[in-house]
């Protein structure tokens, strides 16, 4: 069973304490993502699983074996790193072959591991090239393929396709989950651009200053976020947070700022109740935002100036300024607006959501 | 939702221990591969290096071991006189041939950081200098320099600069020796200088260079203002190089005037030669040799605290 | 870049380049003339009508059959030769080694043994060819090729040592810690991955350091003194300088020829030489 099991890992360097306390439990076959900015100890974390870190504390399981004492040869894990680490002086069979010949395989073995690796992933042609006469798309492959053929219990990725160009990496992207269908080895992937986290994962763990805020499957961060940083992080454009003072008038709670006076809904105002005449965050996705019809009263909608208006062609985006600060909408593709104009927005009830003014954590 | 999970207490758990591999561990591994290195190190430097203080504190002859005589030699380095000219001639020899070479080997440098024809069979010539073995070029200069034979004073015959009784007499007189030396060091130098300053050029991005055209500086300007600060750390590490080097310089002295005329070409290696080995007064060519080490180190380490300084600015 | 009119070319680069050029490689024009010119022309004074240096219409080999003949010059280019190849091969075995410990490895001390290694350099074999020409006498190793091949290292390493951190630093990391994924222990990861990538620079160690072993000159000229033992540039100076006596042609025959294997290896690896060059000065 190739399950992985994180306990309470820290690690420390020096004065500086990268990982704070994770814990995670990996089932067997799962593809789960790490996702943060720079700096967040998500590359850490992966590395202590490979063993190229030394765990400071805490405990690492593959399987039913303690691993933190092996070095990562003996771990049975294959890793994919962000720039590829292909071997410059040995030819794509070789660099393929490299990790099983080290584990004495016989030739013919290797041969058809190999092979079976370079058709899935459709690089037969090249096994006899060496890296350097191949595109950068190429080049992932094989260390893709030199993944697959160990065989491994877990797979790693490292950022595998930050330095792809954009078109290259939504390619690359399916590729791998698709690889993922067929294969279904355990994987821990690392990255720091939400949308692979998203459409990848089949949990996603969001982690900052070296701990973790949030784990779960890639909806349930999207609409469920535990705290503002998971709800700013997931969803592009990010959410928009205002400030807002609860009120409460005569059972029926408002949450209001010189912008704006929002009704909240039944759904929500049970647990926001409690912070009737104190203030909280209040966010709504940019798809939660559309222009204002007849249908929308005052007490969904909010006035404000368009600043900016980006033609996608699918959507229009509007940068717009309301009383307190900047917010981001993305409406309908047939709205024209100019800037310095005044627009009226109104926002959908089951798209809002609350976060404590203090500790961010959703309410 | 759940940011931290409790693992399932019934599962068997199994501590790994990783076989026992001495040559994993970075400090093993890291001292077997220095292993060889450190030895003959050891063996032919720090043991003869030591062997050389305790030579310099005794009388030793050749073939007599000396007693223990403790600073003598030094002092009497210090009121010798040929020692106070092996001293200047020394400095002088290093500081005017590191200048002309810093020169010299910039401009060449400079005006062979551009692609042109050829380009690739000049940077290859240029280097000969610097390559073949210096005591057979120098037979060569030493021929260009004879008194009765030279081509030089040919040249300078040929061009009206000189007539024919006015022969210059390069190795036989004590400052044109100096000179001569001079000439051949800094022959031999250039080259190394031009290549090395070469690279470093070409770490300088052009754009700066362009930027700088556009703002309206010339070409003086664009050298003194950009490439130069750019170029100063690779530099003084090219000029330190050059100048431990020429401190220690043996080959062309030995070859060309063997220290004459009257000691004017005497460094600290050919003096220490002619006492050690010429005249078999091995721990005074010991204290000559050892007198070297702390000016050249001094000069070292002032030379590396100027790179630290101008590297962090 | 030399923009506008051509004559600004010439002035402003041909002129300066070619007269480089005439500085740096006139005293070998002048070592191939010498060498073919026979006596009668070579030893006419610059003063006299007759003296015309820079062609010889009576080229001789006299001085080449005087070289070859009275001399042992081959046993001198044999000697160098091997003791070049030897004391190379045990500088880089020493070099690459070390260098990959101190610049891929973490380990304590590794700062305090790199200057070390640094510190050795500066101790020049002017300093320490007294000592040294004593223990060579006492182990014995006086007069033979061994005491050079075991002491060039000396100041052959640390140049190795230095070039190759350079090139090594230069290899990433991840390479090294995939091959350990992959299954390979340090020391194989080593041999099998890093070292072959680093292979440039192994070049540019071994074209620097066979040059340097073919210029050192006062070690061999302390350490060696029966005329077979000799290197070339030490016979050259002991065999053709009799006394005052210069025979100037044979010399400049040796000269040319103690050069030009030097300079036909080096033409070999023009590129690797120029890179380690820059790459010890630059890292």
């Amino acid at each position: 069973m190739a399950s992985v099991t994180i306990k309470q890992i820290h690690k420390h360097y020096d004065d500086f304490h990268a990982v704070k306390g994770v814990s995670l439990e990996i089932k067997d076959k799962e593809f789960v993502v790490l996702v943060g900015p720079s700096g967040c100890g998500k590359t850490t974390t992966l590395r202590m699983v490979a063993g190229l870190e030394t765990i400071t504390e805490g405990q690492i399981m593959i399987g039913p074996l303690v691993v933190n004492d092996l070095p990562p040869m003996d771990r049975d894990i294959a890793m994919v790193f962000q720039n590829y680490a292909l071997y410059p002086h040995m030819s794509v069979y070789d660099n393929m072959a490299f990790g099983l010949k080290m584990r004495k395989f016989d030739k013919l073995e290797i041969k058809k591991r190999v092979e079976n690796a370079a058709s899935i992933l459709g690089i037969t042609d090249h096994l006899n090239r060496k890296p350097r006469m191949l595109s950068g798309g190429q080049r992932q492959r094989v260390a893709l393929g030199r993944a697959i053929v160990r065989n491994p219990q877990v797979f790693l990725f490292d950022e595998p396709l930050s330095n792809l160009d954009a078109k290259l990496r939504v390619q690359m992207r399916i590729e791998i989950k698709k690889l993922h269908q067929r294969l279904s080895t355990t994987s821990i992937y690392v990255t720091h651009d939400q949308v692979e986290a998203m459409t990848l994962g089949d949990r996603v763990v969001v982690m900052k200053d070296g701990l973790i805020q949030q784990v779960g499957e890639p909806l349930e961060l999207y609409n469920a976020p535990a705290n503002k940083y998971v709800a700013g992080f997931i969803g592009s454009p990010a959410m928009n947070f205002t400030t807002v003072q609860v009120t409460n008038e005569g059972g029926v709670l408002y949450a209001s700022n010189p912008a704006m006076r929002i009704r909240v809904p039944n759904a929500l105002a049970a647990r926001l109740g409690a912070h009737a005449g104190k203030q909280a965050t209040l966010g709504i996705r940019p798809e939660n935002l559309h222009m204002a019809t007849g249908a929308d009263n005052a007490d969904n909608s909010l006035t404000a100036i368009v600043e900016v208006s980006e033609q996608l062609g699918s959507e229009v985006i509007l940068d717009v300024k309301v009383a307190d600060g900047a917010m981001v909408a993305s409406v309908e593709p047939t709205v024209r607006v100019k800037p310095g104009e005044p627009v009226k927005l109104a926002l959908d009830p089951s798209g809002l959501r609350f976060f404590d003014a203090v500790t961010e954590t959703a309410i | 939702m759940a940011t931290t999970a409790a693992p399932s207490v019934d599962r068997e758990i199994i501590i790994g221990k990783p076989k026992w591999r001495p040559l994993e561990s970075e400090g093993n591994l890291a001292m077997l591969l220095l292993l060889p290195t450190i030895a003959l190190l050891l063996m032919f430097i720090a043991y003869p290096f030591m062997r050389g203080i305790m030579l310099s504190v005794t009388n030793s002859k050749v073939g007599v071991a000396g007693d223990f005589v403790g600073f003598e030699n030094f002092a009497r380095l210090l009121k010798d006189p040929i020692f106070h000219t092996v001293v200047y001639n020394t400095f002088l020899y290093t500081f005017v041939t590191t200048v002309f070479k810093l020169i010299l080997g910039l401009w060449l440098a400079l005006l062979l950081n551009r692609n042109f024809k050829f380009k690739r069979f000049v940077r290859a010539f240029i280097l000969l200098p610097f390559i073949v073995p210096t005591v057979l070029a120098c037979f060569a200069w030493k021929w260009m320099f004879d008194p009765t034979f030279s081509v030089l004073n040919w040249m300078l015959f040929k061009l009206g600069i000189i007539a024919s009784g006015q022969g210059i007499n390069w190795l036989g007189d004590g400052d044109l020796a100096m000179l001569s030396i001079m000439i051949v060091n800094i022959w031999r130098g250039v080259p190394f200088f031009a290549i090395s300053l070469m690279a470093g050029l070409q770490t300088i991005s052009p754009d700066l260079g362009e930027a700088a055209a556009i703002d309206g500086a010339k070409p003086l300007q664009r050298f003194w203002y950009i490439t130069w600060p750019l170029l100063l750390p690779v530099t003084m590490v090219i000029v330190l190089f050059s100048v431990i080097q020429t401190f220690a310089d043996f080959q062309i002295v030995y070859v060309m005037t063997g220290g004459g005329p009257a000691n004017a070409t005497h460094l600290f290696a050919t003096y220490a030669y002619q006492l050690g080995v010429g005249t078999g007064l091995l721990s005074q060519g010991a204290a000559v040799s050892l007198a070297m080490f702390p000016l050249l180190f001094g000069i070292v380490i002032f030379q590396l605290m100027y790179i630290r300084k101008v590297e962090t600015r | 870049m030399i923009e506008g009119a051509a004559w600004r070319r010439w002035v402003f680069f041909r002129f300066p380049v070619a007269i480089f050029l005439i500085f740096l490689l006139f005293p070998f024009y002048w070592m191939v003339i010498t060498t073919f010119r026979p006596d009668g022309e070579l030893y006419i004074p610059w003063y006299r009508a007759n003296y015309k240096p820079l062609w010889t219409w009576n080229p001789t080999t006299a001085h080449l059959k005087y070289l070859f003949g009275e001399t042992t010059f081959i046993t001198w280019l044999w000697n160098t030769t091997f003791i070049a190849v030897v004391a190379t091969a045990i500088s880089l075995f020493c070099g690459v080694l070390a260098g990959y410990a101190l610049s891929r490895l973490n380990f304590r001390g590794a700062a305090l043994l790199g200057t070390t290694i640094f510190v050795t350099y500066l101790v020049p074999q002017t300093l320490l060819f007294i000592p040294l020409s004593e223990i060579i006498r006492t182990y014995s190793l006086g007069d033979t090729p061994w005491s050079l091949i075991l002491t060039y290292p000396t100041f052959l390493i640390p140049f190795c040592t230095w070039l190759m951190m350079g090139f090594f630093k230069s290899v990433p990391k991840e390479l090294e810690e995939c091959a350990r994924i992959d299954g390979a222990t340090r020391w194989r990861a080593m041999l099998y991955i890093i070292i072959p990538v680093a292979v440039p620079g192994i070049l540019s160690a071994m074209i620097f350091a066979f040059t340097l072993s073919w210029n050192e000159f006062i070690y061999a000229l302390v350490f060696l003194s029966s005329p077979e033992q000799k290197t070339v540039p030490v016979g050259v100076i002991s065999e053709l300088v009799r006394g005052d006596v210069f025979f100037w042609g044979p010399l400049m025959a040796g000269a040319l020829l103690g050069s030009i294997p030097v300079a036909i290896a080096y033409s070999f690896f023009v590129e690797q030489y120029v890179s380690g060059m820059t790459g010890a000065v630059k890292g």
